[in-house]
């Protein structure tokens, strides 16, 4: 049975180059990279090279401006910290309302428990942000402004550089998650007015468990982990070796396939929405066409419910993933659905596809093929589909509580 | 994914008895689309015998929802309205092999259709005891709306005491910050009721009536006092109300860890009693005077 995996904005798969790579640093060399013996072999200098890598592709300026650390969270939680600890008189923080849990969970705990304040910035229909809401919310009291650099469900692109130079005017931080951005965006920080960006190996066919940070030089810094020396003192705790070699490989390749990303990536993305859009009736993509993510893809498909169109399209050997409730045991949509007003028909049945450079047009085919008629199978069970389309409007269908 | 079991996967990948029934004479439509999960339960009833002849419906929803819809058809097709009636959301599930508590939800959305159905077949009023909240401990399916009522009816200010209580948090603990939450918003806001609101009464009748259930209620606790007794506690029936049964604990039972989990214990004693569903609440004993 064919296959396909379009599942990699949740993770990817490991590169096999960066998994050789890595193996003998856990069965020859693991020794530990401070350590006087000969069991490190060359880690300390392939921990150096690594960083040199993230540099590269970042570009930063200074390898010592990337800090590695476990995860796309925990950067992002250091980041925050780090700017309210060296900023006690500003108490204030900016974000967004799409933004990853690490960002809303924490900013959540910061104004209920720690007495922030804090500004969520609404975005539209298409998820773009509300730049005059942002502009009004920018004062002398704001510590660090973070925003997202691309959106991991719909994909939608931010303009995180024009956001940074306004958040420098008013001297406040800016950091930016760029998780699902790092690798399928050219960046360039040496010209940039972002302070602060987190990453995550495992969205970029590094193993999962490995994540950076870049704090540009001179920005004041605060470490969440106080330890050892390891980061410069910046981030103790022995280093993951083994994630930051693989990171540091992934990262050239990431840099090496940047452009095969934004065409190659692109067009097979293109041709899956439009080849499911061209066959499903009532189905639409979400998130910003303009700027957007080449590899992401959000269809929202009305009168049926996302868990199960991931069953049945995991049945046939596709894995995607859903902004549904029943995945995940709450029972709303996802907050950046519902962010984007995206209609409660909808939003229930939206579905992400997101590609990678593993992906083959042979799979892209399968998609297109598979997807309808299971759509078609769903709203022939769904009450709020008859013989001839939707019959939500007339009332038809109008149950006891709602 | 969910750890499904095979047979809601069966009954999801290969739903019986779904589409219009077109003679159908009773319906019964509950959840909604804003919901994410609505049903629509189509069904043809004898008028002389009342016996269940044929039983449809359509689903949006999740896996086990529509799962559960269909597994909810196979269960009543063939049985007269009033032994549908005893079908609880419990038989559903166990029909299924079981559902993750967090989908538990689905099963009961089986249940309330088929109410709704029973009652459009008879003529009568169908009110919905939903109780919507968000689900809160994920290893024992307890939600806010359940933590929050016990909290205030028995002036709870403790997550331990909530677990004691109603078992949330009792597992991997990590809904603990959220339940500190809640004990927070009901102890620092509104003043406590001074009556506490009678839910609303059941359409369908009771098989039993009330002074037949408190009797069968009281006779499984005495039979299981020597337990509590032997741990140097007790246990005392305090009051019934609908399908919740206050008991109160003392002695070393009242601190006792595991305390939730002889809850639950008494509480599928009472289900298998009673052959419904009930929920155990702890309580605390009128004050005794002198004591």
């Amino acid at each position: 049975m064919s296959s396909a995996y379009m599942d990699n904005n949740a993770t990817t798969r490991v590169d096999p180059r960066v998994l050789e790579t890595i193996l003998p640093y856990f069965s020859e060399y693991y020794g530990n990279p401070s350590s006087m013996h000969s069991f490190g072999g060359d880690v300390g200098k392939r921990l150096e090279e690594a960083r040199a890598s993230v540099q590269a592709l970042l570009g930063v300026e200074h390898d010592s401006e990337i800090i590695f650390t476990s995860c796309g969270t925990e950067s992002d939680n250091t980041a925050i910290l780090s700017a309210l600890a060296i900023q006690p008189s500003r108490r204030e923080i900016i974000t967004s309302v799409v933004e990853h849990p690490a960002i809303l969970s924490l900013c959540d705990h910061l104004e209920r428990h720690e007495g922030y304040k804090v500004h969520y910035i609404p975005v539209d229909r298409l998820g773009r942000i509300s730049m005059e809401a942002y502009a009004a919310a920018l004062s002398e009291q704001v510590a660090i402004v973070s925003m997202m650099y691309a959106n991991n469900e719909t994909g939608t692109i931010f303009p995180v550089e024009t956001m940074a130079r306004m958040a420098k005017e008013k001297g406040a931080l800016f950091h930016t998650d760029a998780v699902q951005a790092v690798g399928k965006i050219v960046l360039n920080m040496q010209e940039s007015a972002i302070d602060m960006l987190s990453l995550s190996g495992h969205k970029l066919h590094a193993p999962k468990g490995i994540g950076a940070l870049y704090v540009r030089r001179g920005t004041r810094y605060r470490p969440m982990l106080r330890g050892g020396h390891q980061e410069r003192g910046r981030r103790a705790g022995t280093e993951n070796t083994t994630g930051i070699i693989a990171l540091g490989l992934a990262a050239d390749m990431a840099l090496e396939h940047m452009e095969y990303e934004n065409t190659v990536v692109r067009a097979l993305r293109d041709r899956l929405e439009a080849g499911i859009l061209a066959q499903v009736p009532y189905a639409f993509a979400n998130g910003d066409p303009e700027h957007r993510l080449p590899n992401t893809s959000s269809i929202s498909f009305e009168y049926i419910e996302g868990e199960a169109i991931l069953m049945l399209l995991s049945r046939v050997g596709i894995a995607a993933s859903s902004g549904s409730a029943c995945t995940s045991g709450s029972l709303e949509p996802s907050h950046v659905l519902r962010a984007m007003d995206i209609p409660y028909t909808a939003a229930h049945g939206t579905i992400r596809f997101s590609l990678s450079r593993e992906t083959t047009e042979a799979e892209v085919d399968w998609v297109i093929a598979q997807t309808p008629p299971i759509v078609e199978q769903l709203r022939r069970l769904s009450p709020y589909w008859g013989a001839n389309g939707p019959i939500l409007t007339d009332n038809a269908f109008a149950p006891v509580y709602a | 994914m969910w750890d499904y079991t095979d047979k809601v996967k069966d009954y999801f990948f290969n739903p019986k008895n779904t589409g219009v029934l077109e003679d159908a004479n009773a319906v019964g439509e509950v959840g909604s689309i804003s919901c994410g999960d609505a049903l629509r339960l189509m069904l043809k009833v004898d008028p002389d015998t009342d016996v269940i002849l044929d039983a449809r419906f359509q689903t949006f929803g999740c896996g086990s929802a529509i799962a559960s819809s269909s597994a909810l058809t196979e269960l009543i097709k063939g049985k007269t309205l009033d032994e549908a009636l005893k079908i609880t959301n419990q038989d559903i599930a166990e029909f299924l092999g079981g559902l993750p508590p967090e989908k538990m939800h689905c099963s009961v959305m089986g249940a309330e259709a088929l109410h709704a159905a029973i009652a459009n077949y008879r003529g009568e009023d169908w009110a919905d005891d939903h109780e919507e909240g968000a689900l809160v401990c994920k290893c024992f399916a307890i939600d806010s709306a359940l933590i929050e009522k016990v909290a205030r009816e028995n002036h709870l200010s403790t997550v331990e005491e909530i677990t004691f209580y109603t078992k949330a948090g009792g597992g991997c603990q990590s809904c603990h910050e959220q339940i500190e939450d809640i004990l927070a918003a009901v102890n620092g806001s509104a003043p406590l009721p001074v009556v506490a609101a009678k839910p609303a009464a059941k359409a369908a009748p009771a098989p039993m009536t009330m002074v037949q259930k408190i009797q069968k209620i009281s006779a499984v606790i005495d039979e299981m006092r020597p337990q509590f007794q032997m741990d140097g506690g007790n246990i005392e029936l305090v009051d019934v109300d609908g399908d919740t049964v206050m008991v109160a604990m003392s002695g070393s039972c009242m601190n006792c860890q595991s305390s939730g989990i002889t809850i639950s214990g008494i509480q599928e004693r009472l289900m298998l009693t009673l052959g419904r569903p009930v929920r155990v609440v702890p309580a605390s004993m009128p004050q005794a005077v002198g004591a």
